[in-house]
């Protein structure tokens, strides 16, 4: 069973959790967004 | 000259290699993780630390991580250093914003624990001061990178900041043993066994493993977008000439 009731360290124990969710996020989004950007220049480069 | 390990002066092979690798490092991250959060949320809240004990699941791989990545920026430094590799060069830069990204992590996880432990947010200890100084360090091989227009130089000039930053990492590892320090000192692999009790080891474990494989994953993809960037500026650079 889930122990999900942090009591009186909810704050800390939720914003770590959510600061990882948002820099993994980040890292995963831009890392695809950095690839794919560049992998459409180079091809529409390599096109001409 | 040391002739270069195929796999390192093979962009082909190592484009065809990441191109299934890198989707099966995420799905291997996503399973593993989906296993650690499972355990560390089903655990019982420790008889000290209460629900906190929860933060370590995050903190302790994602503290891991921050050296481990850095510990890779610098071995793809040198290889560039030495062999002047395209790919050894791309990792290196593609390695700093997702180290940046883990440590950035460990500060504040590590914060966010401190406070109901220890009752504040920061100590100027060995330990998190070294880890700031790494911090510091990929903050500084990303901006050295972006202020040098010749590519070259940039990445001789970041190589040079990587290796000699790699003396911080036995600093932050020995940190807790060298000095007297608020952070603790190894608790999870040392010698005698682990201080953690199983039901708080394994999913710490598994969250490390998750972590890992999510770092080779993202590096992966980030190493192909280098190499497709530099193909992009090379056939921009022969259309001008043309």
């Amino acid at each position: 069973m889930l122990h999900l009731e942090t009591g009186k360290y909810a704050f800390y124990v939720w914003s770590a959790y959510g600061l990882t969710a948002a820099v993994f996020a980040a890292m995963i989004v831009g890392s695809i967004a950095h690839s794919r950007r560049w992998k459409a220049r180079a091809e529409a480069l390599g096109r001409k | 000259m040391i002739p270069a390990p195929a796999f390192l002066s093979n962009p082909e092979r190592f484009m065809a290699f990441s191109r299934w690798a890198a989707p099966m490092f995420g799905a291997i991250a996503v399973v593993l993780g989906a296993a650690g959060l499972y355990l560390g949320w089903t655990a019982p809240e420790d008889y000290q630390q209460g629900a906190t004990v929860r933060i370590l699941f995050i903190h302790i791989p994602t503290a891991w991580m921050s050296e481990f990545v850095y510990a890779c920026l610098a071995v793809a430094s040198l290889l560039s250093l030495v062999w002047r590799q395209l790919l050894a060069d791309a990792a290196a830069q593609a390695a700093a914003p997702l180290g940046a990204g883990f440590t950035l992590l460990t500060l504040a996880t590590g914060s966010l624990w401190g406070r109901p432990e220890w009752g504040t947010w920061w100590v100027w200890d060995a330990r998190l001061t070294s880890v700031l100084v790494l911090f510091l360090i990929y903050l500084a091989y990303i901006a050295l990178r972006a202020s040098m227009d010749d590519e070259t130089k940039a990445a001789r000039a970041a190589a040079i900041l990587a290796l000699v930053g790699a003396v911080n990492l036995p600093i932050i590892h020995y940190s807790v043993v060298w000095w007297n320090t608020l952070h603790q000192g190894a608790s999870v692999f040392r010698a005698g066994g682990s201080a953690l009790a199983p039901v708080f080891y394994w999913p710490a474990i598994l969250m490390a493993l998750a972590y890992t494989s999510a770092f080779g994953s993202l590096w992966l993809v980030r190493i192909r977008g280098e190499v497709w960037r530099r193909r992009a500026e090379a056939a921009a650079l022969r259309a001008a000439r043309t």
